[in-house]
C-alpha cells in the first residue's frame, strides 16, 4: 500500500479557498504561512525557487502571489491574496522568484530562503493536491511534517533546560507528542521546536508556552 | 479508518450510513466533536451554493479565457428545449458556474481540488429538490462523497501535477456519483460500483491547462464530470456492476497516472495547451514576461 497521505475528510472536501488552485494557490498559501511561522518574524529578502509544475505553471496558478500572502500570514481563503505583491512591496520585503529546471522529489515543490539581516532560513514545502502540504526540508535537514496532523511551531532562545519546559507544559494538559523536531541557527541564538500531537488543548496550551522564558513565538496549526 | 473501497463498504455495514461511518472515523482520526465536524461540513456547503449563485450571476475571468458559460446554460435551461433532461443541465451548469468562479479566484471549496470544484457541489445543488434533501442530508451527501474521496486519495492521488486530470475531475465524479446512489437510496455496494464505471471512463484523462492556467479546458471538464456522475449512479442504481472491482480501478488510475509523462501533468507543455491557438493564447496572456 503506498504511504497515507489524508487523514481527514476535510483534506478532501474543502478548504475554502480563493481561486483557482488548490494545489498552486491554496497550498501554495499555506506553504508560505508555514515558513513564515517558522522564521518568526517578517523577512527583509524572500527567494522562492519553483521546481517542475511550480516552476512551468507559477503565475498562470496565482502561486507567486499565494506564496507571498501566506508569508505575510494570509490564509488561502483571504481575499487580499490579490494584492499580496503589492502589499509586501510596500512593507518593504523584496521577493525574487527563481524558477528552476532541476527535477524534484515531489511535481509541486518550492524552496523558499527568507533573510532579515544575518538571519538566513530555508524551507522546502511540497504541495500534494487538494491543498495539502508537506515540509521536507529545513535548514539543509530533511524532514517530514504532514501539516495535515496538529502542529506546533516554536521558536525559542537557544538555551538549556527550554525543551524540557515545553514538554512539560503539554504534559500538564495531557497532550501527546507525536514527532519533535529541534534545530537552530547558531549555539545561543534561536532555536525551532516543531511538535507535531494528538488532540491538544490549543488555547490554554499556546498561552501557557508564550508565558515560559526565553519564547518568542508560538504558531499552531491543524 | 479505511483504506480501500471494499474495507469502506464492509465498515459502512456497521452504521446506519457511509456519512455516519465517515463521520465517525472523523471523530477518531481529529479528535474533533461531532458538533464542529457537522459545522465545519456546513460551512463547506454553504461556500459551495454561493459560488453557484455567484457563477450563475456571471462573472469573467482576469485574462477574459472564462466566463458567462453559466448564464447562458442558465438562459438556455429556460427555454425547456434542452436535450437532455434538466437535472443534468443543471448540474453542468452549476459545475460551470462554480469554476468560473474559481478561475476568477473567487471563494469555492475545494472538492477534492479547486480545479475540480465544480463538480460535486454542481451535482448536489442540481438534485437537491428533486430527491428532497434536508439541509442534513445534503451534509450527509458531502460526508459521504469524502469517504470515497479518501480512498482514492491515498491509494491514488487527487493532483493533476501527479496523476493528471484523472486524478482531479476524476476523482470529483467518481465521489459524486457515489454520493448520488447514496442520497437516492442505493447501498454501499451501489455506491462502490458508480465509483468503478465513473473511474474507467475519466482513466488516462490529461491535464493540458492552456497558459497553464485553470481555465480552459477545466471548466469545460468539470460540466462534463458531473453529468457522467450523474449517469454513472443511474447506471449503477439500476444494477449494473463493474467487471473490474472498484480497488482495482482506483490502483489502475494510480498506475496511469505514475506512467503519464510529466506534458501531460499541470504543466501546460502538451495536449490543448501546445496546439497552435492553445501557444498563441499563453503568448498573448504572458507575453515577453514568460520566464
Amino acid at each position: 500500500m503506498t504511504e497515507i497521505r489524508f487523514h481527514s475528510v476535510f483534506d478532501i472536501i474543502g478548504p475554502i479557498m480563493v481561486g483557482p488552485s488548490s494545489s498552486h494557490t491554496a497550498g501554495a498559501a499555506r506553504i508560505g504561512k508555514v515558513v513564515r511561522s517558522i522564521f518568526g518574524e517578517q523577512p527583509e529578502i524572500v527567494d522562492i525557487y519553483l521546481y517542475e509544475s511550480f516552476a512551468k505553471t507559477y503565475r498562470g496558478h496565482g502561486t507567486d502571489i499565494a506564496l507571498v500572502g501566506g508569508v505575510l500570514g494570509m490564509d488561502p481563503d483571504d481575499e487580499r491574496l490579490h494584492d499580496s505583491l503589492k502589499i509586501a512591496h510596500s512593507l518593504g520585503i523584496k521577493v525574487f522568484f527563481i524558477p528552476k529546471k532541476d527535477k524534484a522529489s515531489h511535481p509541486n515543490t518550492v524552496k523558499m530562503v527568507l533573510t532579515k539581516g544575518d538571519k538566513k532560513m530555508s524551507i522546502t514545502g511540497i504541495s500534494i493536491g487538494g491543498g495539502n502540504i508537506q515540509i521536507s526540508e529545513l535548514n539543509g535537514f530533511k524532514i517530514s511534517l504532514s501539516m495535515g496532523t496538529p502542529t506546533f511551531i516554536i521558536v525559542q532562545k537557544d538555551v538549556p533546560g527550554i525543551i524540557a519546559h515545553i514538554t512539560e507544559v503539554l504534559s500538564k494538559v495531557q497532550t501527546n507528542i507525536g514527532t519533535m523536531t529541534v534545530t537552530r541557527e547558531s549555539k545561543g541564538e534561536k532555536a525551532i521546536t516543531i511538535i507535531e500531537v494528538d488532540s491538544p488543548q490549543i488555547n490554554s496550551t499556546v498561552k501557557q508556552l508564550l508565558q515560559l522564558d526565553d519564547i518568542y513565538s508560538v504558531n499552531y496549526f491543524d | 479508518m479505511f483504506y480501500t473501497i471494499k474495507e469502506l463498504v464492509k465498515q459502512a455495514q456497521e452504521y446506519s450510513s457511509i456519512a455516519e461511518l465517515m463521520i465517525a472515523t472523523e471523530m477518531e482520526n481529529t479528535g474533533r466533536s461531532r458538533e464542529k465536524i457537522v459545522a465545519l461540513m456546513e460551512k463547506n456547503l454553504e461556500a459551495m451554493e454561493q459560488s453557484v449563485r455567484k457563477g450563475i450571476a456571471g462573472v469573467t475571468s482576469i485574462t477574459k479565457l472564462t466566463g458567462g458559460a453559466a448564464p447562458k446554460l442558465d438562459k438556455y435551461l429556460k427555454t425547456g428545449n434542452a436535450l437532455c433532461g434538466d437535472t443534468v443541465v443543471k448540474a453542468a451548469r452549476n459545475a460551470i458556474a462554480v469554476n468560473e468562479v474559481n478561475a476568477q479566484m473567487g471563494i469555492i471549496c475545494a472538492t477534492p481540488t479547486a480545479g475540480s470544484a465544480g463538480v460535486l457541489a454542481g451535482v448536489l445543488t442540481a438534485v437537491r429538490d428533486k430527491l428532497e434533501l434536508s439541509r442534513y442530508r445534503q451534509v450527509e451527501f458531502l460526508f459521504t462523497a469524502g469517504a470515497f474521496g479518501l480512498v482514492i486519495a491515498n491509494s491514488s492521488s487527487i493532483s493533476g501535477a501527479e496523476g493528471g486530470c484523472q486524478a482531479e475531475v476524476g476523482s470529483a465524479s467518481a465521489m459524486a456519483s457515489a454520493a448520488l446512489v447514496t442520497a437516492k437510496g442505493g447501498t454501499p455496494e451501489q455506491a462502490a460500483q458508480a465509483v468503478a464505471i465513473t473511474l474507467k471512463n475519466m482513466m488516462g484523462l490529461i491535464c493540458d491547462p492552456v497558459a497553464g492556467l485553470v481555465e480552459v479546458p477545466c471548466v469545460k471538464r468539470n460540466a462534463m464530470g458531473a453529468t457522467q456522475a450523474l449517469v454513472s449512479a443511474d447506471m449503477a442504481l439500476a444494477g449494473i456492476t463493474s467487471v473490474i472491482p472498484p480497488d482495482e480501478v482506483v490502483e489502475a488510475m494510480h498506475r496511469v497516472g505514475m506512467q503519464m509523462p510529466s506534458i501531460f501533468k499541470e504543466t501546460a507543455e502538451g495536449g490543448l495547451a501546445t496546439t497552435p491557438t492553445g501557444l498563441k493564447l499563453a503568448k498573448e496572456i504572458f507575453g515577453e514576461k514568460k520566464n
